[in-house]
């Protein structure tokens, strides 16, 4: 019995030194603010900040801390600057609703900016009327989850991004819910990211943007009604899958954009009523499989330079302009796709339709050379054109051709 | 009038002709409805029907029903009756049995198929609209000619001829000319072009309504403004009733210009 109390008091007076400190602020505690509270905090202690409205503008931290609000307390920033600015190590800033930060664009006001700091986290917090919500510099290791972001942006040049990576590596974006920014999330000299399962939605720009970032990926995701979906640009080895890209629709609207890509996948994705789903430029070795292309404008519209793709086993249903083609090389596989406009026969009945199928059609290519003649889009001459030109092909490129085009839809 | 309109509409409505026509739309409601399972296919499919199907059959239905109800008219008119009310009735009488006709086959599968409680409806009620419209336009267009000739076979000839200009020689030569003139601005011509003919001025307005406009709008700045905003439909529709109004007083000035 005495044995183990002494044991009890070891074990004690070994992990006190190791236990943080718990700051509590509120209006009616010893701390007022939640900058006091930073001066007084050693590092590793816990900030648990109480139901109320704080406000509070330029809050550094610069030693590793873990911010909580308890019951989503709000920060007013008072539209005068930066809110949080992250330094040091070890960060967690966890269940805040911060509101009104700064518009000042030359120094692209923050809500929470992280600069050169490692292992941080930024969770469940709300962000409204601000010009960038998360914008991290230089750092690495952290997790952004579960926030939610209401932007109020409606044009380009007066409006920040919901989250925006600089020149950072494996940092984690999951769950969050972005709409009415800039860009949903912009990665420029990102690499080694993972984008799972964020909303992005009502851009006014992109919903997500990469920009020289390479080997990133992003899976589960949903584009909804932004001014483009997905732009992916310069950057290579980008996993893209499972995400779905729906009504990017728009005089000049696209669900995802390719521009000088390489060794990208693209697997599983669902695209739906966008006035282009997939606008290629310039992009290489660039796996396409069993995605679903549902009533678009154009499905894919490739302008040219675009080299060993692949495109197989995916859907193509009811698109105005299955593919639009604009170079006179190809050495691009299409095979075992299913195409709603398919018309061929299958004898042997093994799935595959014992005709091949040619994807662009002659209007298509018209449409292409001269963009007015779209207003006959439907019409009953072109009809009959696309008709003719199906069964004696003339003008669309020969080499464009799927052989194995499938007799029912893949799943 | 109304009572030769009354006369011609139901002997038109106790017809076969009106019974196969309605049969017609009503099994080809059914059977895209329940091959695609998607009243929005349907719905596009409808398009490419309705824009040239239904104004054949206003046209070959005008011209016929003239052309056979011609002793009956020879008869009216010993009587004192207005000229123009009687050709006037007699053109209301069919083109209101051929409207009811589309209306009642194509509406019925699709009612069935829960038309209220989707968000088609207005899809589809351009549709109809649209449809009545051409019969209303083709009827009138082929009346006018059937008084203008009295040869039969002329009469026919010409009517048909005159719906495959505008069903399809007219994109052609629209399509030509839109390729030869590619260097230069050519969104005022197309629109223009487009309001000169009732057809491709019906499939544009369903176009419009099919969500189509984006992929229209992004060509220029014309195209953008008509598309983008109810401008467009707004002219589109003002420029069908024209198109409806002027046949019908070429009928009145021909009846009672005609020496029979």
């Amino acid at each position: 019995m005495k044995s183990k109390k002494w044991l009890f008091f070891v074990i004690l007076i070994i992990t006190t030194p190791l236990l943080a400190t718990t700051i509590e602020v509120c209006s009616d505690c010893q701390i007022k603010t939640i900058k006091a509270a930073l001066s007084v905090a050693k590092p590793n202690d816990i900030i648990k900040v109480k139901k109320g409205v704080y406000k509070e503008t330029n809050l550094i931290i610069d030693k590793s801390l873990t911010i909580i609000g308890e019951n989503q307390p709000t920060i007013d920033g008072q539209l005068k600057g930066d809110i949080f600015k992250i330094k040091s190590d070890k960060v967690v800033i966890k269940g805040f609703n911060i509101i009104n930060v700064g518009k000042d664009f030359a120094n692209s006001n923050t809500a929470i900016r992280v600069q050169k700091s490692n292992n941080f986290e930024i969770s469940y917090n709300r962000f409204e009327n601000i010009l960038f919500a998360v914008y991290i510099e230089k750092s690495s290791y952290g997790k952004i989850i579960n926030n939610k972001i209401f932007g109020n942006a409606k044009t380009e040049i007066n409006s920040g991004n919901g989250i925006h990576l600089w020149d950072s590596k494996h940092i984690l974006i999951t769950n969050n819910y972005i709409e009415k920014m800039r860009d949903g999330i912009y990665l420029e000299f990102a690499s080694n990211c993972e984008v799972v399962n964020n909303f992005s939605t009502k851009n006014v720009r992109y919903g997500l943007h990469f920009m020289f970032s390479n080997d990133n990926s992003y899976l589960k995701n949903k584009f909804l009604s932004n001014g483009a979906g997905v732009a992916v640009m310069f950057s290579k080895r980008i996993k893209m899958m499972n995400n779905q890209f729906l009504k990017n629709w728009g005089t000049a609207s696209y669900g995802l954009l390719l521009k000088e890509i390489n060794d990208a996948e693209i697997k599983h994705n669902i695209f739906e009523e966008n006035t282009i789903a997939i606008n290629v430029e310039g992009s290489n070795r660039i796996d396409y499989e069993n995605n679903n292309f549902t009533r678009n404008g154009w499905a894919l519209k490739v302008r040219g330079a675009c080299y060993n793709n692949v495109f197989k086993k995916n859907n193509f249903l009811y698109n105005s302009f299955d593919v639009s083609w604009n170079s006179k090389m190809n050495d691009n596989l299409f095979e075992h796709n299913y195409w709603s406009e398919y018309s061929g026969y299958d004898l042997d009945k093994n799935g595959v339709g014992d005709v091949p199928y040619r994807p662009v059609k002659l209007f298509s290519y018209i449409v292409n050379k001269t963009p007015e003649t779209i207003i006959l889009l439907r019409s009953l001459f072109i009809n009959l054109v696309d008709f003719s030109e199906k069964v004696t092909p003339v003008f669309t490129p020969d080499f464009l051709i799927d052989n194995q085009p499938q007799m029912k839809p893949i799943l | 009038m109304f009572k030769i309109l009354k006369y011609s509409f139901y002997d038109l409505i106790r017809s076969r002709w009106s019974f196969i026509y309605l049969m017609f739309y009503f099994l080809l409601g059914v059977v895209l409805l329940f091959l695609n399972n998607n009243l929005s296919n349907a719905i596009v499919t409808l398009l490419n029907v309705v824009t040239v199907l239904v104004p054949l059959i206003g046209t070959i239905f005008g011209v016929m029903y003239y052309y056979d109800s011609k002793e009956f008219t020879e008869l009216l008119l010993a009587q004192p009756i207005k000229r123009s009310n009687i050709f006037l009735g007699q053109y209301f009488g069919v083109a209101i049995s051929l409207s009811i006709s589309l209306i009642v086959g194509l509406g019925l599968p699709f009612i069935y198929y829960g038309l209220f409680i989707s968000d088609k409806i207005f899809e589809f009620l351009t549709l109809i609209i649209v449809g009545t419209f051409l019969t209303f336009i083709f009827t009138a267009i082929s009346f006018f000619i059937a008084i203008s000739f009295e040869n039969k076979i002329k009469g026919f000839g010409i009517a048909i001829l005159v719906w495959l200009l505008l069903a399809v020689i007219y994109d052609g030569i629209f399509l030509i000319s839109l390729i030869y003139f590619e260097q230069y601005p050519l969104d005022v011509f197309s629109l223009g072009a487009v309001m000169l003919n009732p057809i491709d001025l019906a499939r544009t307005l369903m176009l419009l309504k099919l969500d189509i406009s984006a992929l229209l709008g992004y060509t220029g700045a014309v195209f953008k403004k008509f598309f983008g905003t109810n401008f467009g439909v707004i002219l589109s529709y003002l420029i069908l009733i024209f198109w409806t109004i002027i046949p019908i007083l070429g009928i009145v000035w021909k009846s009672n210009k005609k020496d029979f």
